[in-house]
């Protein structure tokens, strides 16, 4: 699952990685004529819209692919990147980029692109932008206050709208395929001819086509995570699946043999998991299971993860969605917590025991009764687990 | 030998997009630009004056934030690999040469000093609004971020704005 930085891919090799993103990001932008100022404001005077089309293009492919790579849990879009609101210096900051981008010609990303080519305006305007940082980091006791003025957190434009996500997403790709259709006529217009490269009908009519099919199965199909609550929102289905199970007994025993291989999986809300909690259990809610941090978690080799609950269900449905996404080792408490408490912490023993086996039980369980909960005293203040993994720091 | 067409604009964007999703998917992050200079620049200054570097607010806030080390930066290596990519970009399209481009109703001082003060500002606003067209517009549209959307709104509203204003320069 991604972001791959830093688990798969280390913080060294990423600059390598860097790298080459930033080839192959300076490769397109030449080819597509970014390279040129004349074509790059090309769209403030109406005779070249290659900007615009470039720039929405790119967005809106990235946009549907980041949506659907996060629908089907190949990335944890709770770990990427997603610059911060500052309300003011947002509106500020980017008016003054616009009226640096008519009077300069370029971009920072561009003029790179034009300097490499030998385009010596573009080495010029880098220079300039060195000036232009210089003066915000000496004025930056001045323009601390409209820097950090309006903070409105980490919001995506769905969430700030009040709104879905695919829906935006599907009304993003209307928006830019409209804009595409209305800027070649201005264009054409404006030029006083028809640019042949330009209306390229079957080539955009393809992409749009492949990006409304993800779009609309984004928009129709649960995503992965409710897919799965819906199949063990069914009682009869999680009664009847197939899972290893361990009795109050063995759980009992593992808990004074203090063994290692044992984690508690606890699924009851954390308010109750923090009143009453066994030895090595950590609280987990079934949205937990689907998080990278959970991953690397569960999947340590040669553990056995009991799910627990009150009650036997509630465990089981949590367990069948974690053997699912495929984690081993899972075994589910036989009759939940509620029977722990019966057989062994409230256990009270029967006046006759039928055979010797049963005899032996209840001896265990008197035992159990009495070391237990000095275990469970014991190891209080563990099991809220912290989350590791923060989101990647990004931006300029 | 002419220079080559450039790339259809839809298939460009398209592979632009490709890279942007490339990138969020293995760094987490999205593409940038304008922040390598904010890099190259705090490394300058420490490196003239060290003792200003280490006062100032701004240079000790970049400082603390990456170890003392600012050109160790994802987006200086980046932009080096832009540079590249450009520069190859340029040799197979037969696209290399050495020119100050502008206008031919303009004089080439003109051009340098639009170029200079356009830097500038956009230096300045790029530093202001958390990243350029690349680090907040695109890579924010990527994401979907609020605050990316609304710098982007503002860069091209402002563009629009503005662009009478300088329209000799350009028609």
């Amino acid at each position: 699952m991604g972001p791959l930085v830093p688990d798969i891919i280390g913080n060294e090799l990423n600059f390598v990685v860097a790298l080459f993103i930033g080839i192959a990001f300076g490769f397109i932008l030449e080819q597509a004529g970014f390279s040129t100022s004349k074509k790059l404001v090309g769209l403030f005077y109406g005779y070249d819209f290659t900007v615009l089309r470039v720039f929405f293009t790119a967005g809106v492919t990235a946009m549907i692919g980041v949506v659907a790579m996060g629908h089907f849990g190949l990335l944890d879009v709770n770990l990427i990147y997603v610059n911060p609101t500052f309300l003011h210096s947002a509106l500020l900051g980017g008016f003054i980029m616009g009226l640096g981008f008519v009077i300069g010609g370029y971009c920072p990303g561009t003029s790179f692109v034009g300097a490499a080519i030998g385009k010596i305006d573009g080495w010029i305007f880098i220079a300039g932008s060195f000036i232009g940082v210089l003066i915000f980091a000496e004025a930056y006791p001045l323009l601390e206050g409209v820097y950090k003025a309006g903070f409105w957190g980490y919001p995506r434009l769905f969430e700030t709208l009040g709104i879905s996500q695919s829906l935006f997403a599907f009304l993003l790709v209307f928006v830019a395929v409209g804009a595409f259709w209305a800027t070649t006529l201005i264009e054409n217009k404006v030029n006083g001819k028809p640019n042949p490269q330009f209306s390229p009908v079957r080539i955009y009519l393809g992409l749009t086509g492949i990006a409304l099919l993800i779009g609309l199965s984004a928009f129709i199909l649960p995503d992965r995570q409710e897919a799965f609550h819906n199949t063990v929102s069914d009682p009869a289905f999680v009664q009847n699946y197939p899972l290893k199970e361990m009795s109050p007994d063995e759980l009992a025993f593992r808990l004074m043999d203090n063994d290692k291989n044992l984690r508690i999986i606890d699924v009851r809300s954390p308010a109750e998991f923090e009143k009453f909690k066994l030895p090595k259990s950590l609280s987990l809610t079934t949205k937990n299971l689907f998080e990278k941090d959970f991953a690397k978690l569960l999947n340590l080799n040669g553990k056995i993860n009991v799910f627990v609950a009150d009650d036997e269900l509630t465990a089981k449905q949590a367990a069948v969605i974690a053997d699912k996404l495929g984690y081993v080792d899972i075994r589910l408490l036989t009759g939940g917590l509620q029977q722990f408490r019966k057989d062994i912490l409230n256990f009270t023993k029967p006046d006759t025991a039928l055979n010797r086996r049963e005899a032996d039980t209840f001896r265990f369980r008197e035992r159990a009764k009495n070391q237990i909960p000095i275990l469970i005293e014991q190891n209080k203040e563990t099991g809220t687990i912290k989350k590791t993994s923060k989101r990647v720091i990004g931006g300029c | 030998m002419n220079p080559t067409k450039y790339m259809n604009p839809y298939l460009a964007g398209f592979f632009l997009g490709l890279l942007l999703l490339l990138t969020i998917y293995i760094t987490g992050r999205g593409l940038g630009a304008s922040g390598a200079v904010k890099s190259a620049l705090v490394a300058g200054v420490e490196t003239v004056t060290p003792g200003h570097a280490g006062s100032a607010t701004f240079y000790k806030e970049y400082l603390t934030e990456h170890d003392n080390a600012p050109l160790k930066n994802w987006l200086v290596f980046e932009v080096i690999g832009v540079l590249i990519g450009a520069f190859l970009s340029g040799l197979v399209s037969n696209r290399l040469n050495l020119t100050l481009e502008h206008s031919p109703k303009i004089k080439p001082r003109t051009r340098v000093i639009g170029a200079l003060l356009g830097g500038l500002l956009f230096g300045l606003g790029a530093q202001l609004g958390r990243g350029c067209t690349s680090g907040a517009a695109l890579s924010g549209m990527g994401v979907m971020s609020t605050g990316g959307i609304f710098t982007m709104l503002a860069i091209f509203g402002g563009a629009y704005a503005f662009a009478y204003f300088f329209r000799k320069m350009w028609i």
